[in-house]
């Protein structure tokens, strides 16, 4: 692709979209970038509890005197990443299983059908709790078990849109041809499914962010002394009392990053669905 | 005059802008007449017949021209006052009826909505109305016919009752847009007799749009012929079924001239041979006893309604079905009856072309890949040697490589579209080729060339054909034999001529009188003999 042909494509994009892209840009850098623009260490001790902002602390200090601003930089990684890395295994898990089922059909559709039926028939925050009490909380278990569960929602994505493309008069040519079950979704199906597949893998991104910071929020997610925005609004909620707005501060960070990604989602639906309106 | 458009132009939203796709079009239709809207696809034919309407489809708008009915110029009235003459003076009948009908609803409420919407009977007077319209059309028990839901009624009873509920507001004018194209022969000569009635009962205009010349020569009393979102001409049926004056008019008309010159068969053992093949799914038996054979070099059609089992017994020839009893053979051999236990040269040997070029070519693949698949599968063709057959394919298709190889199935039309599917059959090499109504969805021209290649491959190759179709003329133009199907059943089978001229079984009697001619008498002498 030529450098023009690039630039007319980037003009195309509305301008929610391009919000949306530079925001997650941004954090993508501050995630990566964090221990070299963080001030402080993630968990060090720096100074009082709840010093106000400016000076040394930018954004003051939290509950045991750790800084602010050290911490929400440490926190989009932490945060961000484990979110990001728990979304791929849910695709890769739910997507697989999903392709195979429509693919294959007869019994392992039926059998990998139920068990998600199984799954997604207990409200996934209550599971969620359930099972994190019973593997103990820790980095790992966390993302596990969230990933199984948004897994599901993948599962029925994958296996509706793939059901749609199998079908096709070009998937029984190729069932004709003598092609493997892999290669049809390989070739086949899979680059016909992409579109949905991206949009819900922004959405799910969402809700598995929502969900860990509603877990850390609970106590029941990153264990301490790990930075993530929806500890940090828990460890700092008194100060709301003081008409203080620092706990705002994660949250606004959790907000500002599920609008982009919806926004970025957004666009992407509306090509892939090539609605006018 | 009732209707009178008068230098239409409709535009449509395009990448940049807008482009023009009716390009000032007049029409005009007196009351109680009948004009025919014919033209291939494209030609702007339903554009022109909702525009009767004063409707735009979305993506469309008006940007000249009038449309007066009975006097008042529909494109100068807001959108409430137009809605105000839809359905009540003007009234539409679609093509599908089964995606015109809302599922939820049974057949007389809908019927009943119009009258409601436009106070222009009460309830019961608009359900007496509506079980007479049912009578008169011939629907089964019209007392209660009402009462069913669109899935409980066969495709050809829909239609009729669509047509029914055109009529509930007693409208001056009716817009029926390809109304039988989806239906069966046996079908659709029903609900023309249906349409007739309508028509001339009630007094009704109409405008009749179809790409089928012998369906439109029945029902229209004037003909106008269109191309590209122009007229190409206009005339009186009959003057125009003698003496078209347009070159083009005239290369539609032609068409249906083309046959196939006789020839004599190698002759030799059947290649195919599909020996007393019962098959179904689940408990549901689809084919019984099926038993044909297939000559080297030679097409055999196999014809038949809708359900009759010609699509069930492709499935079992290419092994996607495995037969309850029976087998088919291959030069001789028996072919083993799972898919998934054909060695790759059995598969090679038996490839498949089908209707819908759309729903055949995976839309996000190039040409290159999707010809260059069944190379390198079957034959192990790499670089050089696969882009030399690639190239040498592209030819035999008609289609020049250097065009069309990077391009995507959505960038080509629809008979290029049919071209590459052949292109892919051809590429494995193979022996027989099930053709499954590869023209039914293409305009008559371009289905025409299709048939020719098609024709040209088989003199070249030797290839055998299955073809399956609906339509007699496809038979009557490529048909070595004919095998007839009925219900899962073999109704008759052999040559051509001994099958078809004159028919020797009842129901190929039936089918091919069915055909509609383009004579503008048939449909008349029909009903006069009674034939539903």
């Amino acid at each position: 692709m030529t450098r023009a042909m690039t630039l007319a494509s980037l003009r195309q994009i509305p301008p929610t979209a391009l919000i949306g892209l530079a925001v997650i840009l941004a954090y993508a850098l501050v995630g990566i970038l964090a221990p070299l623009i963080a001030p402080y260490g993630e968990a060090q001790i720096v100074g009082a509890q709840f010093e106000p902002w400016g000076g040394d602390y930018l954004l003051g200090t939290d509950s045991l005197g750790r800084d602010m601003l050290s911490r929400l930089i440490w926190g989009a990684r932490n945060t961000v990443g484990i979110a990001l890395l728990t979304t791929l295994l849910a695709f890769l898990l739910g997507s697989v299983t999903g392709l195979l089922a429509a693919a294959l059909q007869g019994w392992i559709d039926m059998a990998l059908s139920r068990v998600v039926d199984v799954l997604m028939a207990v409200p996934s925050l209550i599971f969620t709790l359930l099972a994190l009490s019973a593997l103990g909380p820790g980095v790992w278990n966390l993302i596990l078990v969230i990933a199984v569960l948004d897994a599901t929602r993948v599962f029925r994505l994958a296996r509706a849109t793939a059901m749609n493309v199998m079908v096709m008069d070009y998937v029984e040519a190729a069932r004709l041809r003598g092609e493997g079950t892999w290669w049809i979704i390989r070739r086949e199906v899979l680059p016909n499914i992409t579109a949905p597949l991206i949009a819900e893998f922004g959405l799910r991104f969402c809700f598995v962010f929502l969900t860990i910071s509603a877990l850390s929020f609970l106590g029941l997610g990153l264990p301490p002394p790990m930075a993530d925005w929806g500890g940090m609004v828990r460890d700092n909620a008194a100060l709301i009392t003081f008409g203080d707005s620092t706990p705002l501060l994660p949250a606004a960070c959790i907000a500002a990053l599920t609008v982009s990604v919806n926004f970025v989602v957004d666009w992407l639906l509306h090509r892939a669905s090539d609605l006018k309106e | 005059m009732l209707l009178d458009i008068r230098d239409l132009k409709i535009e449509a939203r395009a990448e940049a802008g807008w482009t023009p796709i009716l390009h000032g079009v007049d029409l005009a239709v007196d009351r109680g007449e009948v004009v025919g809207l014919i033209g291939e696809s494209g030609a702007g034919k339903s554009t022109l017949g909702l525009a009767a309407m004063g409707y735009a489809a979305p993506g469309l708008r008006f940007a000249g021209g009038s449309v007066r009915f009975d006097g008042t110029d529909l494109l100068a009235l807001p959108e409430a006052r137009r809605a105000g003459f839809r359905g009540r003076r003007i009234a539409y009948v679609a093509q599908s009826a089964a995606a015109s009908f809302n599922p939820a609803w049974r057949l007389i409420e809908q019927f009943c909505e119009g009258p409601a919407i436009h106070r222009t009977a009460s309830r019961a007077e608009a359900e007496a109305f509506a079980r007479q319209l049912y009578a008169q059309m011939s629907l089964p028990e019209p007392d209660r016919f009402g009462l069913r839901f669109p899935h409980q009624v066969s495709g050809g009873q829909l239609q009729r009752a669509m047509v029914a509920m055109a009529m509930a507001c007693r409208p001056d004018l009716i817009v029926f847009d390809e109304p039988t194209t989806a239906l069966d022969v046996t079908t659709q000569i029903g609900v023309l007799a249906a349409i007739r009635q309508a028509v001339e009962g009630f007094g009704a205009a109409a405008i009749y749009i179809t790409h089928d010349l012998a369906v439109v020569a029945q029902m229209a009393d004037r003909i106008k012929v269109m191309r590209h979102g122009r007229e190409v001409e206009e005339a009186p049926t009959r003057q125009m079924m003698a003496a078209p004056r347009e070159d083009y008019t005239r290369s539609l008309w032609a068409v249906r001239e083309f046959r196939r010159p006789a020839r004599e068969l190698p002759g030799g053992a059947p290649l195919i041979r599909v020996a007393g093949v019962t098959a179904g799914y689940g408990a549901k038996t689809v084919l019984e006893d099926v038993d044909f054979a297939v000559p080297k070099g030679a097409t055999v059609a196999v014809v038949g309604e809708s359900g009759s089992g010609k699509s069930t017994t492709a499935r079992v020839i290419t092994g996607l079905l495995p037969p309850q009893a029976g087998r088919v053979e291959l030069d001789g051999q028996a072919l083993p009856p799972r898919l998934a236990d054909r060695s790759r040269d059995q598969l090679r040997m038996v490839q498949m072309i089908y209707q819908m070029a759309d729903t055949a070519l995976n839309p996000r693949q190039t040409i290159r890949q999707i010809l260059s698949r069944p190379l390198a599968f079957y034959l192990g063709l790499t670089g050089r040697a696969r882009e030399e057959r690639l190239h040498q394919l592209m030819d035999q298709i008609e289609l020049e490589p250097g065009r069309f190889l990077d391009r995507r199935p959505s960038e080509l039309s629809g008979g290029q579209k049919q071209r590459i599917g052949i292109a892919r059959a051809l590429a494995a090499d193979p022996r027989f080729i099930i053709c499954d109504e590869v023209t039914s969805a293409l305009d008559q021209l371009v289905a025409e060339g299709i048939l020719r290649l098609l024709s040209r491959l088989q003199d070249e190759q030797g290839l055998s054909y299955m073809f399956i179709t609906h339509d007699i003329e496809t038979v009557r133009a490529i048909a070595d034999e004919v095998v007839v199907m009925r219900h899962g059943r073999v109704m008759d089978r052999g040559p051509r001529a001994q099958v078809m001229d004159p028919p020797r079984h009842d129901y190929t009697r039936q089918l091919l009188a069915s055909v509609p001619q383009p004579d503008p008498d048939w449909l008349t002498r029909r009903i006069a003999e009674g034939v539903r």
